[in-house]
């Protein structure tokens, strides 16, 4: 099965608006992507998992992706399964302001800490996460450092988080030339 | 990263049993290999439950990914893990080959396959070394350093660098084989085979060794895809699947070698002693892949050593390469949106998947199997962190 019949085979079973925006493979889209509603996320996977012809039991990689211009924050999954030997990458358009979408750690235990990178670091809620924490940053750190608009804040507790170029620090500064003529 | 230090309020409504103890292990303990650390709930030496707490190493690579021209992120790419720089290499490279649709020629291909095979016999070696020291087998260590330092030096020969390599570059790699080079590679090979199975009696199959770890912390072939794990750890699961041959990127194809699983010889398949001995084979089979590699080589002209690339790196859209490394399946994909610099750049890594299981793993183990479990995981810190 390539990807787009694995694409209609998800739509016929679980209806047009489970899975939709079907992108095949281009000078664009290496991989064959399409959207999945994220309400609906859970009984796509669900069924991705359990079917028995489809069979993908590898959670590859979650990625959260921020794109401002289109208010959306974007949840790609990549998928694969061994059986099979196919793979299939997912994208879940979640709302910037308030990035909210099911978990999936009780399909694959995988998607335990990449869900926590991904809420780590991009802020996007994974509700029914049974350990929704910061992963990789401190517990007090402030906002989501992969959105595009994030600051960086000058100090952290107190440690500056930029320092002087050194470059710039050692330069040796030559005389004017203008003092030298007069 | 958290703040949690420790909890040792006794007795309160509430809180842990009268009989548990919580303990700190890291973040400099060493046999934690880098910074990492554990919140650990024992009942006596028994593990209820060790809680990882990563991100001490923590770098942002994909922030910097996102500022870099795409060919200006190699060198960053080394630090994702630094005992297997060039896996990282390949990766960005095949992604953004991928991407933009670039050829690499043949024998830069060869000096990928080449590079990173001995490579990962360095990374094993620091791999095996260092299980065998942390359940208490001090001079295996020293023996497997001696060999990768002989790989630091070909590698420093072909690239410049020992640890850090830069080596590849998009459609690419950056210099072809110094002048007597592969017959040096050889002569060591020739060497080194005969080491492995000294090796074996020094250490693999050393009584105590085997029922030190045979049927500790096992991973059963279900558990291991449920969670991701990749690579030997996988295989030690009884799973025979490597990217080097499933997806046979590259020149693998062409070239012969088998893909080592773990057999449960001593205990149940998918013990420590199986991921132990699953990195003993694969050294060996990665020697077999240098020789041929070697030898091929020759069969494509000098200095053709870098593809077309397009006069301005601008890609639009998107791709996700993998390659097997060290620590298996890592995963690259690369975001492009007409700018020199990429727009998302994300690493999927082996460890970071390793150390998600151990939660789960530990309940039930003695706080010295721990250790077995971290050390044959392999998990290496920074490639968590990132």
């Amino acid at each position: 099965m390539t990807p787009e019949e694995i694409f209609q085979a998800l739509q016929a079973k679980l209806g047009e608006d489970a899975v939709f925006d079907l992108h095949p493979v281009s000078a664009k889209d290496r991989d064959a992507w399409f959207q999945v509603a994220p309400e609906k996320i859970l009984t796509v996977c669900h069924h991705l998992r359990e079917a028995p012809e489809l069979d993908f039991d590898y959670l590859e990689c979650i990625t959260g992706v921020d794109y401002p211009d289109l208010k959306k924050i974007v949840v790609v999954y990549h998928i694969y399964s061994y059986a099979k030997k196919r793979r299939i990458v997912l994208k879940a358009f979640l709302d910037r302001e308030s990035p909210a979408m099911p978990t999936l750690v009780d399909v694959w235990s995988a998607a335990n800490w990449q869900e926590r990178e991904c809420f780590d670091l991009l802020g996007v809620r994974f509700e029914g996460h049974p350990d929704l924490r910061r992963l990789l940053l401190p517990d007090d750190w402030e906002g989501h450092p992969l959105r595009k608009d994030w600051q960086e804040k000058a100090d952290y507790h107190g440690i500056p988080t930029q320092r002087p170029n050194p470059v710039e620090l050692f330069k040796i500064k030559l005389p004017k030339k203008d003092a030298e003529a007069s | 990263m958290s703040q949690v230090i420790f909890s040792v309020d006794r007795g309160g409504a509430g809180s842990e049993p009268e009989d548990e103890m919580t303990l700190n292990m890291g973040p400099h303990h060493p046999s934690t290999h880098g910074v990492l650390r554990f919140v650990i709930s024992t009942d006596g030496e028994i593990i209820r439950k060790a809680v990882p707490d990563v991100g001490y190493l923590h770098r942002s690579i994909e922030k910097i990914g996102e500022r870099c021209t795409y060919s200006g992120f190699m060198p960053y790419t080394d630090r994702v893990d630094y005992i297997a720089a060039m896996f990282a290499n390949e990766a960005w490279a095949s992604a953004c080959e991928k991407l933009m649709g670039i050829e690499v020629p043949k024998r830069a291909q060869y000096l990928r396959v080449i590079s990173c095979e001995l490579n990962r016999i360095g990374s094993h070696m620091i791999a095996l070394g260092a299980m065998a020291m942390d359940v208490g087998a001090v001079t295996p260590f020293p023996w497997a350093l001696r060999e990768r330092e002989y790989i630091n030096d070909f590698i420093e020969e072909l690239c410049g660098a020992r640890l850090t390599f830069n080596y590849h570059r998009i459609g690419g790699v950056s210099f072809d084989l110094p002048a007597g080079w592969a017959d040096k590679v050889k002569r060591w090979l020739d060497r080194f085979e005969p080491i492995m199975v000294e090796f074996d009696r020094l250490i693999s199959l050393n009584d105590i060794f085997i029922k030190r770890l045979a049927n500790v912390a096992v991973v059963t072939a279900e558990e291991a895809k449920d969670w991701g794990l990749v690579g030997p750890n996988l295989r030690a699961s009884g799973v025979k699947w490597d990217l080097r041959k499933e997806d046979g990127y590259s020149v693998y194809p062409e070239l012969d070698f088998d893909v080592p699983v773990g057999r449960g010889r001593y205990g149940a398949v998918g013990d420590c002693w199986d991921r132990f001995y699953v990195r003993v084979e694969e050294c060996r089979e990665s020697a077999k892949i240098l020789r041929q590699a070697l030898d091929k080589i020759d069969e494509h002209p000098e200095d053709d050593l870098l593809g077309k690339l397009p006069k301005k790196m601008r890609p639009d859209g998107e791709a996700y390469a993998r390659i097997e490394s060290a620590r298996g399946d890592m995963g690259c994909y690369v975001i492009g949106r007409g700018a020199e610099e990429a727009y998302r750049a994300r690493f999927r890594t082996g460890s970071f998947t390793a150390m998600a299981m151990i939660e789960a793993k530990s309940p039930g183990l003695f706080l010295a199997d721990l250790v077995a479990l971290i050390a044959s995981f392999d998990v290496v810190a920074p490639e968590i962190d990132r």
